[in-house]
């Protein structure tokens, strides 16, 4: 009798739910999801850890190259999900709409300390505004690494999100893109900036524009060289030349290292 | 190769690269946990959750440990040591819940679309769990690694940390009192 009872407990053995090792994994951050999600100018893959948002690029780009891409760079497989967990979704809503990181977490552990730096000092700037590339490698001390900048943001895993089109090059010509220079100038367009009038004005030969009556000079697309008007906005070519002229720069997008 | 020596391969394994074999240690370990948990947790919904947590505490936990610690554990033990606390812990703040009568239908009592895995629940499974809940849960918990999980004596011993011949008698009475059970049944 206990013997029949022993063997019919046996045959209460059941198989595990088939999702739970896929939940296991992706909780402890040994596989990563990704899913699509609206971004400002059209469909993204958005990937992500336990820890934040690890990698972002258009829809266009393809599925199968960003999970190849994506195993390639971090040894993590990624695995596709229905959707962004809750808690993230709105905080990424809310990032896109505002064009600002705000409390968005993003996962750039797999970067190099450089490559962070570069990503958090690009996520300053504000929405409809360009700084250059020399101004990230000031920015973070490493005033002789422009081109390095330049690469990290050209390998920005989470572009949107940190917006390294915002970034132009030191020409002040809006310049290229991971995904292609449209892709940059309609983001730069959702945010209030005409790409076309930035070329001009760097074509021209204006790098910096200050105000006669505050004798301060900026980045041209700096809100506050915005809203100088027209009768008051003077243009320089260089710092220098705007030194001369007796003018600052301006503390808000600091165009040129302060000087004391 | 015999059971013994591949669980000895695993932890081997996960000492040298945790991360490439721990799925491994799940697939290998998931659906004993799981068959267990069901029949201890208070409620089959929580197992799943419970089944996940175990493995995921088990991994934190591995993370922390040197690699000879790694290679000494006993694989089944450990995993059901995690295991049972989580299910401790959940009968307790289980019971520390305000009871709510069941005009919501399906949270205890497993309705047709309720989880997932409740969708297999059979009648000779809801038969089995009521008798098994009518055991003390000393000889509930021996009963259900010994014979459910077809954990061995020393693991079962090595997971609830008592002396062998205790666990042995836990599990004998357990079966005595389902007999005993199960004979009621027929007469009534």
């Amino acid at each position: 009798m206990t013997d029949r009872i022993a063997s019919e407990l046996s045959g209460l053995q059941v198989t595990a739910p088939a999702g739970l090792e896929t939940d296991v994994l992706a909780t402890v951050g040994l596989l990563h999801s990704y899913c699509t999600v609206l971004g400002p100018i059209g469909p993204l893959l958005v990937a992500w850890s336990p820890h934040g948002i690890t990698a972002i690029a258009p829809l266009s780009a393809g599925r199968a190259d960003f999970v190849a891409d994506y195993e390639a760079r971090t040894g993590t497989a990624l695995l596709e999900a229905d959707v962004l967990p809750d808690h993230w979704s709105r905080r990424l809503r809310t990032a896109m709409e505002s064009g600002k990181l705000g409390s968005l977490p993003v996962d750039l552990s797999s970067l190099t300390p450089f490559q962070q730096a570069v990503l958090r000092k690009t996520a300053e700037i504000p929405p409809g505004e360009l700084r250059t590339y020399g101004w990230v490698a000031r920015e973070i001390d490493k005033p002789g690494a422009t081109r390095a900048v330049g690469s990290a943001l050209n390998r920005n895993p989470v572009p949107v999100v940190i917006p390294c089109h915002r970034v132009s090059r030191s020409d002040g010509t809006v310049g290229n893109y991971a995904y292609g220079p449209e892709m940059k100038r309609n983001l730069l367009s959702t945010e209030g900036l005409d790409p076309d009038a930035v070329d001009a004005l760097a074509e021209r030969g204006v790098r910096l524009t200050g105000s006669d009556t505050t004798h301060i000079f900026c980045f041209p697309t700096c809100r506050h060289a915005r809203r100088t008007m027209d009768i008051h906005r003077v243009e320089f070519r260089s710092e220098g030349e705007a030194r001369a002229a007796g003018y600052r720069a301006c503390k808000v997008c600091r165009p040129a290292a302060a000087v004391a | 190769m015999s059971i013994a020596t591949m669980t000895t391969a695993l932890t081997d394994r996960l000492a040298n690269n945790l991360e490439g074999s721990f799925p491994e240690l799940i697939r290998t370990h998931q659906d004993g946990i799981y068959s267990g948990v069901r029949r201890l947790a208070p409620g089959s919904a929580d197992a799943e959750d419970i089944t996940q947590e175990t493995f995921v505490r088990a991994y934190r936990a591995l993370q922390g440990y040197e690699a000879d610690r790694i290679r000494r554990l006993k694989l089944k033990a450990w995993l059901w040591t995690i295991a049972l606390n989580l299910c401790r812990n959940a009968a307790r703040s289980r019971s520390r819940r305000p009871k709510t009568v069941a005009l919501d239908p399906g949270h205890d009592s497993p309705s047709p679309d309720s989880v997932e895995g409740d969708a297999l629940v059979s009648v000779g499974e809801l038969v089995w769990q009521a008798r098994l809940d009518m055991l003390p849960s000393r000889q509930r918990t021996a009963v259900v690694l010994r014979h459910v999980v077809d954990l061995s004596y020393p693991d079962i011993a090595a997971t609830l940390k008592r002396p062998e011949g205790s666990v042995k008698s836990d599990v004998h009475r357990g079966l005595e009192r389902l007999r005993a059970i199960i004979e009621t049944e027929e007469i009534s």
